[in-house]
This record gives structure tokens, sequence and C-alpha cells, in this order.
């Protein structure tokens, strides 16, 4: 299937990002614009690969400082505590709610870390030009788009316990500098499932192909 | 129909699929097509029941706290207010745009494409509008908001008695309408009626 197998790329055709149009382009080096919507063609993503891995290597160092550093800080009766991502975790487990705090575990530390970690591998499999689990590695892809958004949880959290515990000078929550940073690594690892092309894991059949005719 | 797979590229000829069927790429899965029973009434329907439901849900507290005798509420817009004060303007923002913005553009920018494209031919503009919209749906979290807001309060209720507010019921509304324009709508049944720029 896979000699036979016949690409838009590979027809010398170019499918438009906005409206899925496919149109022949003039030349190959300057493709010009989609008739139908006027966009910029692109038969792949602009720079994916390294779009994708900037994004990925920002998220990841800006991970340690949104876990480590505290996301919002309590004062009542003169006395303030302070509690990372993790704390809430362990708070919401301690309180006897352990299924809100495998909620907020998964969405706030295992799904960017898992996220940054697919994105990884599906780079390093397209960059050696890997021919195994196409299949796989794109639902893969799907998987890590679909569920990016729930990373955004925590930051409701904060927001929402911040808007209503204010009940100075008796209790007031106040937002801790650790949601920035989390708010970072939400919006690049979303940003960066975005800029990767998975059309890219399917042309190492193409490449792969040519060099060994 | 020829088109191109998203996903991997590979071309295919789509056949005309019957009303409420679906084609999928051979070799990968991803969805091709849909052809929706009614693909213009029915998402105009409940985008305006959206748009409505959206007004609600913005304006109406979405939880109440109550203290020491004492009594707050608060709402979306309340939330961002909170967090910009305290010296967290750049996540306000992210809040406001991904529970007020992204949505009500969502909302707005569908209402124009589907009233615009009961008149054919559809002008040119439409499909810039109907790109404005599409970019703004992967950014509009207000399922996840909902969790959000019920993990705070659930928190909070170790410490006060806090009852959800109308907001709520009405945000939850909003995501199932939200969930039904995306079943009902295709994009591809506008395109095919837009007037082409080059031709």
């Amino acid at each position: 299937m896979t000699a036979t197998a016949l690409t838009a790329a590979g027809a010398g055709l170019v499918s438009c990002e906005v409206c899925r149009l496919l149109s022949r382009p003039v030349a190959a080096e300057e493709l010009g614009y989609c008739p139908r919507c006027g966009h910029a063609l692109a038969s792949r993503h602009h720079h994916s690969i390294q779009y994708t891995w900037a994004l990925v290597v920002a998220a990841a160092i800006f991970y340690i400082p949104a876990n480590v550093l505290p996301i919002l800080t309590t004062s009542a009766l003169g006395s303030s505590d302070s509690e990372t991502i993790m704390g809430g975790v362990m708070l919401l487990y301690n309180t006897g709610s352990w299924e809100l705090a495998l909620i907020v575990l998964i969405a706030s530390v295992m799904v960017p870390l898992g996220k940054l970690v697919a994105l990884a591998w599906l780079l390093i499999t397209v960059q050696r030009g890997s021919l195994g689990g196409l299949r796989d590695r794109t639902r893969l892809y799907r998987l890590v788009h679909l569920i990016g958004r729930w990373s955004m949880l925590d930051i409701f959290v904060v927001t929402f316990t911040v808007a209503i515990v204010q009940l100075q000078p008796l209790m007031s929550v106040e937002p801790a500098p650790g949601v920035l940073f989390f708010a970072a690594v939400v919006i690049l690892t979303m940003m960066a499932a975005d800029s990767f092309d998975p059309r890219l894991i399917w042309d190492s059949i193409a490449t792969r192909g040519n060099r060994h005719a | 129909m020829t088109v191109a797979c998203p996903d991997c590229d590979l071309l295919h000829r789509v056949p005309p699929l019957p009303p409420g069927g679906k084609a999928r790429c051979v070799r990968c899965g991803s969805t091709l097509a849909t052809r929706p029973t009614d693909p213009f009434n029915r998402p105009l329907a409940l985008t305006v029941a959206a748009a409505i439901v959206f007004v609600v849900a913005n304006t109406a507290p979405l939880m109440g706290l109550s203290a020491v005798g004492r009594y707050a509420d608060t709402t979306i817009g309340g939330g961002v207010y909170q967090m910009w004060r305290q010296g967290e303007p750049v996540t306000a923002m992210i809040v406001a745009f991904c529970a007020v913005i992204a949505p009500g553009g969502y909302i707005l920018f569908m209402l124009t494409v589907l009233l615009a494209a009961r008149r054919p031919p559809v002008p040119v503009w439409i499909g810039e509008v109907l790109r404005w919209a599409s970019s703004m749906e992967p950014w509009s979290t207000i399922e996840v908001m909902i969790l959000g807001i019920l993990v705070a309060l659930i928190k909070i209720a170790e410490l006060a008695t806090v009852t959800p507010g109308i907001g709520m019921y009405a945000m939850a509304l909003l995501v199932s309408l939200l969930a039904a324009i995306a079943m009902t709508f295709e994009v591809s049944e506008i395109w095919e009626r837009v007037e082409w720029t080059h031709r």
C-alpha cells in the first residue's frame, strides 16, 4: 500500500490550510495564494519542527518554576499559608475528595508533562525518518491536541478561589507567582501542538522510498 | 470531490455522503468530511440560543459564599478583576480570553456566517469571518472552567458555605449548546457556496 499511496504533495498539489481546497500551484518555489479563500498556500506548516522544538523547550523550562513556586497564598487572621500545585492536590486528598485530587493531579501535573514527552518523541521520530507505528503516532498527536486544554484547570481553580474568598481582614486568598509560569506552560504546549504538522510523520515514507531507490 | 487528509496528506475521492454520513481517511483514520442533516438551520437555531445563554452566563452570579454573617458572590468578570487587582494581569487576561472573549467571538462570528449563508452567493469576506470563528474555537475552554469552579467550590467548602449560582447552570447549558453547534455544522458546506477570490 505504501508504494502506491498518493499524497497531495506527491501529486504536486497543495491543500489550503483554511478552506482545504486542493490546488496546483504555478511554481513549486512560489506557491502563491488559494484561489478560493485567498490564504497563502503552504504544503506543510512553515518550519514546523524548529518552532515546535522551541516551544517544547520553553514550556519544559517554565514547567519547573510552575511546580516549585506557590500558586496561591491564603491569609486568615494574621497568618498566611502558601500552596504549590502538588500542595493543592495533597490538600484535596487529605480533605477526603481523592477523586478531585486525582483529576487535578492528571490535569495539572501529568497532562502537561505527558504532552512535552509526547511532542518530543514525535519530533525525534520525525527527524529520524522513523517508519514504525505511523498510525499510532498520528493517534497520539490527535490525543495531545484534544486533551491539552484540560491543563488550564488549575488556572481557573486559582482565579475563582481568589475571586470569592475576599473577606478582609478575616480571610483572603491571593494568587502567587507560580500561576503565571503555569499559565505559560499551558499556552506554550497548546501552541506547540498547533505548530506540529502530523503530515511530517507520513512524509517519512516518501523520503525513505527515494533513498532506497 | 477530491480532498487531501488533513493529518497524513493522502488523496481521497470522497463520494457524495448520505445525510448524517461521515468519511474517514483509509490510512490514518482522520475525519475527512461529514454531511449533517440540516447544515444551516440547526446550527443557526443553536447559535441564537447560545448567544442568549452566553449573556446570562456572564452576568448572573456563578457562586456565592457566606461566612461569619457576610455574603459575597462572583461572576467571571469579578474573577478576572480580582486576579488583575491582586498582581496577576497576564493570567487575568488569559482567563478573560478563554472564558469570555473566545466563546463570545465564536458565537458572534458563527451567527454572521450562518445568517449570510442563507442567501447565496455567499460574499468572499464571509470566508474570513469563518476563519476567525475556527481560530477562536480551540481557545474557548468553558467546560474546563466549570470543572475548575467545582474544584474551587469544594476546596472553599472546608472554610465557608458556598453555593453554585444561576450563572453556573447557564455555563453548563452553554457547553452543551457549543458542542451541539460543532456537531450539526460542517465548514465545507459554507466553503462550497463562497464566491472565489480568483477565477
